[in-house]
């Protein structure tokens, strides 16, 4: 359930990167001052790990289907839930560079999604709490039960995340009980799956190596993530994202297009305007000669709209069609992809030019 | 299981010295990825109906390909691979946005089949650029840039270790499922129990190698990070750079260079 770029707007995109960024820096310094060094290989080799194992399946029981596990919740048992964050941002930031799974603009709300949920949710929330309840040593069963419990919420507030950022972004049309609807009972699935494989695997642990799970690696971290963290950072989280969210966004409505905003803060005027001499002068001079009605005008209904997604921006646009330009559009297009095709082809390297 | 190798050779292949041999390569790893973050927010900053202003965007990928001397059809490729997602939440558009938005030889195109186009290019882009900005300088100069930039230490370290032994771990479960594979019935996915077992092994063998890892770095004098790569001062020509870029993507941004070239071939043309 990785976001993608194309969904999102550059409003939540930053905001998300913003909310993530704080995240990653304040576990960083949280692991510097609290400094053990084998948590450095230890680290690097648990994500390389989780990337691993992503790429083995198991087949659930009765449905043909098969699942992976996810990671979050097993690292932060592993771990902590801080060193595990930014094990979770790495495993992330490879998946976007290498597998162009979501993108570097969703990088941001793919860390959220999956990073601060298990982690700094799941796993202090719901895991701690009901493990140290169940006593010093909880039976195989209730554990099990305990990790599923904890893996479900986890993913669920991930879904959840995905839904609402797609719908603040306002690319896609899907309606949000629509998408709800949709997201949330495929991740209950998706959920109760990876929970089962992660208990799996901590069963497996905890017999071979009790101490790694019950006293592990992250037995001083349990204190201090359980000490006063959640409702402090996860309200300094909120209101950055919304802080930045909202201020990205009343620069966006205030003018109807951010960029042109920021160009104009730039420059000091609404359009990029040089003298004479510039291209842009020469291309606005030949839109105007060349253009019977030189505006291109769908294009600008909706840029206003990001925040509201859907419903007002079509009844707008749609007096605004102009079959000129539609067809001006997409023979402009298509030739922009043969003239693209064509620079590829020129530019391409020189030996297989040779080799052939 | 060969394909578990061979995706996570894919990895190291990305970004392989041969393919930093080009142009891009000379350029200073923080101008690359500035350059490629804006092309990002540009792309995304387009109107949700947009398809012909944007794909003048895709000069840019395409000849920063061809400048880092990386092949298309991989990026391609992967680009591909990528598109399940988008197009799975955009192909709703269709559906829940059906006011006719433009006229084409007197069709109406609503405006859900626009977004969903747009949707698409906008992934083919983004994906294709964040590609090209990985296999163009490579993690190594990746890192070395994002700790010049200001992300934090533990992170691009972390970094670093994942992406050194990725390839270490893929192989050791590679042989764990070959050895599986001899003694029963191949499949592709295996029982929860085997499943456990397999992966729990693994974990531990990655456990005691870490413990291993820790005291080999120990003995040669680790103090908590990983020397970074040193990186070349910043150049004039990496300002150029820069520069031309985010001045070019403005210019496709604010010209709708499509249209402009359809009107002149309309132009042309009668």
């Amino acid at each position: 359930m990785h976001m993608a770029d194309a969904l999102l707007s550059p409003t939540v995109g930053t905001a998300l990167w913003v909310a993530s960024g704080a995240t990653l820096a304040w576990c960083s310094r949280h692991l510097r001052t609290d400094f053990r060094d084998h948590l450095v290989p230890l680290m690097g080799v648990l994500g390389a790990f989780i990337f691993a194992a992503q790429m083995i399946n198991f087949s659930i029981p009765g449905t043909g289907s098969s699942g992976h596990i996810g990671g979050g919740l097993l690292l932060s048992i592993l771990l902590g839930g801080h060193a595990a964050f930014v094990v979770i941002a790495s495993v992330l930031t490879v998946q976007a560079l290498f597998f162009a799974d979501g993108g570097l603009l969703a990088l941001g709300a793919n860390i959220f999604n999956l990073g601060v949920f298990p982690c700094f949710i799941a796993y202090p929330l719901i895991y701690r709490p009901l493990v140290n309840a169940a006593g010093d040593a909880p039976s195989k069963n209730r554990l099990a039960a305990i990790t599923v419990l904890a893996a479900i919420i986890g993913l669920q507030l991930g879904a959840l995340g995905v839904v609402f950022e797609t719908q603040l972004s306002g690319i896609s049309s899907l309606p949000l009980d629509t998408f709800l609807l949709l997201m949330q009972p495929i991740h209950l699935a998706i959920g109760l799956v990876e929970g089962l494989a992660t208990a799996t695997i901590i069963a497996f642990i905890r017999e071979a190596r009790p101490d790694l799970v019950d006293a592990g690696f992250a037995k001083t971290d349990h204190r201090s993530a359980s000490a006063g963290f959640p409702t402090r950072i996860i309200a300094m989280l909120a209101c950055l994202a919304l802080a930045t969210g909202g201020l990205l966004s009343w620069f966006a409505s205030s003018n109807p297009d951010g960029l042109e905003w920021s160009i104009e803060r730039v420059t000091g005027k609404a359009e990029v305007e040089a003298d004479n001499s510039s291209i842009h002068q020469t291309l606005v001079q030949m839109q105007q000669q060349i253009a019977p009605m030189p505006d291109y005008k769908f294009a600008t209904s909706a840029e206003n709209n990001a925040e509201v997604p859907g419903k007002s921006d079509a009844e707008e646009a749609w007096p605004a069609v102009d079959a000129g330009t539609s067809v001006a559009g997409v023979l402009g297009g298509l030739g922009t992809l043969i003239l693209v095709t064509g620079i590829g082809y020129l530019l391409r390297p020189r030996r297989a030019r040779l080799s052939r | 299981m060969s394909g578990i190798e061979a995706l996570l050779r894919e990895v190291h292949s990305l970004d392989a010295p041969a393919s930093q041999s080009g142009w891009l390569a000379g350029i200073d790893s923080r101008a690359t990825i500035l350059a490629t973050f804006a092309f990002i927010l540009v792309v995304v900053s387009f109107n949700r109906y947009a398809v012909a202003p944007l794909l003048p965007m895709a000069i840019f990928p395409v000849v920063l390909a061809r400048l880092g001397n990386i092949p298309l059809t991989r990026i391609g490729f992967k680009v591909l691979l990528a598109m399940p997602f988008a197009l799975m939440v955009g192909a709703f558009n269709p559906v829940f946005d059906p006011l006719p938005h433009m006229e084409l030889m007197g069709h109406a195109v609503s405006g859900g089949w626009l977004s969903l186009a747009s949707i698409l290019i906008r992934a083919a882009l983004t994906v294709a650029m964040a590609l090209i900005l990985v296999a163009s300088i490579g993690m190594h100069r990746l890192c070395a840039a994002l700790d010049h930039l200001g992300a934090p230490r533990v992170l691009t370290t972390q970094l670093l270790f994942m992406h050194r032994y990725i390839l270490v771990l893929a192989g050791e479960l590679g042989r764990m499922t070959l050895a599986r594979e001899l003694r029963s019935q191949p499949s592709k996915a295996l029982p929860l129990s085997v499943y456990g077992s397999l992966l729990g092994h693994l974990l531990l063998r990655t456990l005691e190698r870490a413990q291993r890892i820790h005291q080999a770095m120990l003995s040669r004098g680790f103090d908590g990070h990983l020397p970074m790569r040193q990186i070349q001062p910043w150049q004039w020509g990496d300002t150029v750079f820069l520069t031309l870029c985010l001045g070019a993507f403005l210019l496709v941004r604010t010209m709708d260079l499509a249209t402009l070239l359809g009107r002149l071939m309309l132009d042309v043309a009668s």
